[in-house]
């Protein structure tokens, strides 16, 4: 497959800092959120952004929908540059790209129905109105599986699985080409959560839509996405698709992430071996010299002193799979540090 | 036959609210042996927690508890409040999902910890003190001398939770009740926090109530499991036997509709939905709680409490029409 025509989302050295404290105060510093994150998303692609918290995930989603303005870098949403434009130009293209956070009781106006919360950026954005419009929503309620008499609901009166089937009509309203879903699972319950990621997977196959998953659950991601990257430290350290990624991991923090996501099979989970990270993930205010994992990882002697010195960069080592580690060369096949689980076996 | 540890019967927990009752837990009933890890499984609100909050009277005053809960030969459930003092903390301690709001903030972590030592021990504080670093070492602290003299806001969230865990084994407890220990952590975290309560099962025998919505944290460490629902126990069976063999639908439900990892067919694969959502619990349910949900609901079912019953060895299931599949 040759991508001809641009990717959906494309960024470019991403840095994203942050000033905190004042001169006076003694924990002031500059927090690298994010630190050079460069990905490209194509048409209709599912991408996976994993790490865990304070890795800069929920940071990268935020620049890309210019909740944050970036620190440098550039973001392009299907080949134009968007990352300096004023709020006034950006807005047109707002219909691009839209979001699902996290919080489904904090991220919907208590104020408004469900329904006008859903019908909002086709206002907005003047694709519908009157008799139009309420079409239109109970159009996007039946799409979402809502019964359409709960549109003159108010948000406290539904659900958070409920919330959250509101969050993603209002986001697929205008059909984006570009949804983020910013861990659009994680405050719901197990039962729940099954059928909102089904549906978050029918509605992809059917509308086409690229969509950056952000998430801290890797099987999760194995379940949806098409592509992986994998987050540490407000860098990316490992990029393959979902069947390289999950078969062949070659990070030694993605191994170590991997042994340490719990299965639901007690034959399998107890016979596992589990790598054992040392510590805590360095804070971002004062990142480790070179190789940014290099304070945890467990092959530590074997890339020292380079890794002190220098930062391994994300480079191709064979089929499109991108790694960041002094220890992996392009073509080989890397440190295993443990057996990949694959297969249901 | 061995007597167990705690032998908890018919417990019931309802709140009275200005909107009427709720029935958290209804008819409870299981046992912990010494030394077992005993998973308590189920999604909010299903009254896990309630109920084994109910047994150390942490409950607020609007909470009717009745039932009991045989500790040793003495009703926990039913003892004057000084003794229950000695108890909790000493013999039978808790840890919290939430490091930071449990510990006290304007505390030393070595204070913290040394105070448990000190009401229940009766040691000198410099005895306390001792011992106190020697706990923060047994939970894998690193310079454990000179983090006894920081303060919560100092540790990362692990490190607390590992704090909340050796205060909570200070006393050398039976038995320890750890209300969702890793829901709040990174799954590198939660690793170790895993290992570490296994390692104090084993060197120090203290037997574990692991309260979870996670199962795969279970299929890690309990021994046994009890799936409850709506307040009630679904199912309840050995760790291997539950989930080689789950006999009620919401145990399989709730088995499919987690992804897992090296699954054949992820990408393109469905999962599990359990359709409609939990009952309202403001009076008591005299059918099936699951009813509205199951794919195997009948007259019987909507008009009956199913009963426990034994379908292995050591396997329990409340359903009229047990089998392994969802649907039948």
């Amino acid at each position: 497959m040759v991508a001809l025509e641009a990717p959906v989302l494309e960024i470019t050295d991403l840095k994203k800092h942050f000033q905190v404290g004042g001169p006076l105060s003694p924990g002031s510093g500059t927090v690298y959120a994010v630190d050079g994150v460069s990905l490209a998303i194509r048409s209709g692609e599912m991408l996976g952004l994993v790490g865990e918290s304070g890795s800069g995930k929920t940071t990268v989603a935020n620049c890309v929908v210019r909740l944050l303005n970036p620190t440098s870098g550039t973001i392009k949403l299907k080949g134009r540059d968007i990352t300096q434009l004023s709020r006034r130009r950006l807005r047109p293209l707002r219909r691009e790209m839209h979001i699902v956070f996290q919080d489904p009781y904090s991220s919907l106006n208590p104020r408004l129905t469900v329904g006008q919360i859903v019908g909002e950026p086709l206002r907005m954005h003047k694709v519908a109105r009157g008799r139009d419009l309420d079409r239109q929503v109970e159009d996007l309620f039946d799409k979402v599986g809502l019964r359409s008499e709960l549109r003159h609901r108010y948000p406290h009166e539904l659900s958070g699985g409920q919330r959250q089937r509101v969050g993603l009509a209002r986001a697929l309203s205008v059909s984006p080409s570009l949804l983020i879903a910013d861990e659009p699972v994680s405050a719901l319950d197990v039962s729940v959560q099954a059928a909102i990621l089904n549906l978050l997977q029918d509605l992809q196959q059917d509308m086409g839509f690229s969509c950056l998953f952000i998430t801290h659950d890797l099987a999760t991601v194995e379940f949806l996405c098409d592509r992986v990257a994998v987050m540490y430290l407000g860098k990316i350290v490992e990029l393959a698709t979902r069947e390289e990624l999950f078969a062949h991991p070659k990070h030694p923090y993605t191994q170590a992430l991997l042994s340490a996501a719990v299965t639901p099979d007690p034959e399998v989970q107890r016979g596992r071996k589990r790598i054992v990270l040392e510590g805590d993930i360095p804070s971002p205010m004062n990142p480790p010299s070179g190789c940014p994992f290099r304070t945890r990882c467990p092959l530590e002697p074997e890339s020292s002193p380079r890794s002190h010195e220098e930062e391994p960069q994300l480079r191709d080592v064979g089929h499109g799979h991108f790694v960041a580690c002094h220890l992996v060369e392009p073509g080989g096949a890397g440190p295993q540090l443990v057996q990949p689980l694959v297969g249901g076996s | 036959m061995t007597t167990p540890l705690l032998e908890v019967s018919d417990l019931s927990v309802r709140f009275d609210t200005d909107d009427g009752a709720v029935h958290a837990v209804d008819r409870l009933a299981y046992t912990l042996g010494a030394g077992e890890v005993l998973g308590l499984v189920g999604e909010s609100g299903c009254g896990k927690s309630v109920s084994a909050l109910s047994l150390l009277g942490l409950l607020p005053a609007t909470a009717r508890v009745t039932g009991e809960a045989l500790f040793e030969g003495v009703n926990v459930l039913d003892v004057p409040a000084r003794q229950l003092r000695r108890i909790r903390g000493k013999e039978i301690s808790f840890v919290f999902q939430e490091p930071m709001t449990s510990l006290n903030p304007v505390f030393t972590v070595g204070k913290q910890i040394s105070e448990v030592l000190r009401r229940h021990l009766e040691l000198s504080s410099k005895e306390a003190r001792k011992r106190t670093v020697e706990l923060l070492k047994l939970v894998r602290i690193p310079a454990a001398e000179r983090r006894a003299d920081e303060y919560p806001h100092q540790l990362s969230g692990g490190m607390r939770q590992r704090v909340m865990i050796a205060m909570a084994v200070a006393c050398d407890p039976k038995i320890l009740i750890a209300d969702e220990p890793t829901t709040a952590l990174d799954v590198t975290i939660q690793a170790g926090i895993l290992d570490l309560m296994r390692d104090l099962r084993e060197r120090l025998g203290t037997a574990i109530i692991l309260i979870t919505h996670n199962l795969g944290v279970v299929a890690d460490i309990a021994d046994r499991v009890v799936v409850m629902y709506a307040g009630r126990k679904a199912e309840e069976a050995p760790v291997r036997e539950l989930f080689a063999r789950p006999q009620h639908p919401y145990t399989i439900g709730l088995l499919n509709a987690i992804p897992r990892l090296g699954e054949e067919g992820n990408g393109r694969a469905r999962l599990q939905e359990i359709p409609g959502r939990v009952p309202s619990l403001s009076e008591p349910l005299d059918h099936c709680a699951f009813a509205d949900r199951c794919p195997r609901a009948d007259d019987l079912t909507r008009s009956h409490v199913p009963p426990l019953e034994r379908v292995g060895p050591e396997h329990l299931v409340a359903c009229f029409h047990p089998g392994g599949e969802w649907s039948h």
